[in-house]
């Protein structure tokens, strides 16, 4: 038996989280203030995953950049992938919150989503 | 002069929630003013996520976040002007404000909101010596122009100060092909939220160094190199631990500051503390009428508690507009003593208050193993056990309407850190 101690990056309480494992297998989670913590631990010492957000440019539109996230979480070691491949990307505005700007980001399945409005100019 | 029943300054997340909780309690007249093109303040620029969780139940970037306020707002078809700054406001609530489109302009108001949230502490502010290169940003101004602007400040990194902006600017850094090498921060403790720490800094092997400082900063045209050393319980440098960083970009991340230049000119008494208006449980200043929400009061956290914190503010200056002031009411003020640097709010009003009443605060420094107890008088009213608690993480006790109507005598209410037994 072990136990892994991890801080809940689920939102910004940031609980501290206490996770007990045995043969590889989480048995117990304690510290967590809601469900999302004892899911975030489970995940965080069988396959950490976290979600990705970062910025694209945009042609034609009110603003030279839209920022985007990934749909769902990716594998932690997709992470620089992912940044890799948002690199080039141009969209054409207008954009909007929940458009799919790049599908199938590095492999992972999940697609990338706009996350701002961006009006034509 | 055109006249508002309430005039909110600022166009964030505080002054959006306060202008649809104004208009939800029935105030009609509401005008909010903005110095930005768009609404939504700094959200429009924080692209990571993380907010919303307790406003909307899920995890949203900044700028869905500014969104969902906005709609509301668009909603309820509020008047507000953008590209506008407000240049004076004055102790009779007419506010002096200008744009390209009115010119120089006044308008009159029953009620103030003031929304202007915070500012970051300069290089000026913080007396780092050393040359002054271009390549040093406010991790804030880095933040706007790699997000929003679509530039990059630089290719290689040194932060100073572990406040949650400059955190995240490492990881945004390093997602971009920089190479962030260190962040420093003066203090023992981080000033930045423990989950930054893990997704920002630990996920990207990027060192931390607390209790370490930049003493020097090389290059005349652009930044060459900066030096970082320990600092010692008095946080002066400790000769001999000197380390000398190349990089060509030092971001500064060391704290925000309540910006209350038209608060002062309306007379506001601030919060030497908070830097911040002195508020009562309505959330209404010294001033009658002028209320205050967001981080303009203190700075928050999360976006979260902005807004309802906000909402309380809107209710309240819509109360004031149809009922005028019950400052007359009995007061009870909140003292902060052993480890609780300040409460917002700072006064209560035991027969004015809502059934509960959260009052905020920030603690000293890090506690381990200690509760927050509260005080009626020199009565232990409630002792909440808090394994640990640090400066950058915002505390909160709940004070009941109930409970206060026992002690019709109570002169003061104390909140403290007390050690557990």
């Amino acid at each position: 038996m072990s136990t892994r101690e991890l801080t809940c990056i689920g939102c910004p309480l940031g609980c501290s989280l206490s996770v007990t494992l045995e043969n590889g297998e989480v048995t117990a989670v304690t510290g967590n203030t809601c469900p999302r913590g004892d899911a975030y631990a489970r995940k965080e010492v069988t396959n950490p995953t976290r979600i990705v957000t970062s910025t694209v440019r945009v042609k034609d539109g009110v603003s030279p950049m839209v920022n985007v996230k990934t749909a769902s979480d990716i594998p932690k070691d997709k992470i620089f992938d992912c940044a890799a491949a948002l690199r080039d990307v141009i969209v054409t505005a207008p954009v909007t919150i929940g458009d799919v700007v790049l599908a199938d980001v590095a492999g992972t399945g999940v697609d990338i989503v706009a996350a701002k409005n961006i009006a034509a100019c | 002069m055109k006249h508002y029943d309430l005039v909110i300054v600022g166009g964030g997340p505080a002054g959006l929630a306060a202008a649809v909780s104004a208009r939800d309690n029935g105030i009609e007249s509401i005008l909010i003013i903005e110095r930005d093109k768009e609404l939504g303040g700094i959200l429009n620029q924080c692209i990571h996520n993380g907010f919303g969780l307790h406003t909307f139940k899920e995890e949203l970037t900044g700028p869905e976040y500014a969104a969902r306020i906005v709609a509301q707002v668009l909603e309820r078809g509020i008047e507000y002007k953008l590209n506008t700054m407000v240049m004076d406001i004055s102790a009779d609530k007419k506010i002096t404000a200008m744009n390209r489109e009115d010119g120089m302009f006044e308008v009159e108001a029953t009620a103030v909101i003031l929304a202007m949230g915070c500012r970051e502490r300069s290089r000026g502010a913080l007396n780092i010596p050393g040359y002054r290169p271009a390549g040093i940003f406010s991790a804030g101004t880095a933040q706007r122009l790699v997000n929003m602007e679509g530039y990059m400040p630089g290719r290689e990194v040194v932060i100073l100060g572990s406040g949650d902006i400059g955190l995240i600017m490492a990881r945004r850094m390093t997602l971009e092909g920089a190479k962030v090498k260190v962040v420093a921060e003066l203090m023992p403790y981080s000033g930045g939220l423990k989950r930054n720490i893990v997704q920002c800094l630990d996920d990207f092997n990027i060192p931390l160094k607390l209790s370490h400082t930049v003493i020097d900063i090389e290059g005349k045209n652009r930044v060459e190199a900066v030096t970082i050393a320990e600092v010692g319980p008095d946080r002066k440098p400790i000769p001999g631990t000197e380390e000398r960083y190349t990089c060509d970009t030092l971001l500064l991340s060391c704290g925000l500051i309540p910006e209350n230049e038209l608060s002062k000119s309306a007379g506001v008494s601030l919060n030497p503390v908070t830097s911040g208006p002195v508020v009562n449980d309505s959330l209404e200043t010294n001033i009658d009428g002028i209320f205050a929400c967001g981080n303009v009061l203190h700075v928050h956290d999360l976006v979260d508690y902005v807004s309802q914190e906000a909402s309380t503010a809107g209710k309240n200056a819509a109360a004031y507009i149809k009922n005028g002031s019950s400052k007359d009411a009995k007061i009870v003020e909140i003292l902060p003593v052993d480890g609780v640097r300040y409460t917002v709010p700072k006064y209560v009003r035991p027969t004015e208050m809502d059934d509960t009443l959260t009052v905020r605060f920030r603690v000293g420094a890090v506690y381990k193993n200690c509760s927050i107890a509260t005080y009626f008088d020199d009565e232990l009213i409630n002792r909440r056990k808090r394994p640990v608690m640090a400066p950058g993480e915002m505390e909160q006790v709940i004070l009941d309407k109930k409970k206060l109507g026992e002690y019709p005598d109570l002169s003061k209410i104390t909140i403290k850190i007390e050690e557990n037994a």
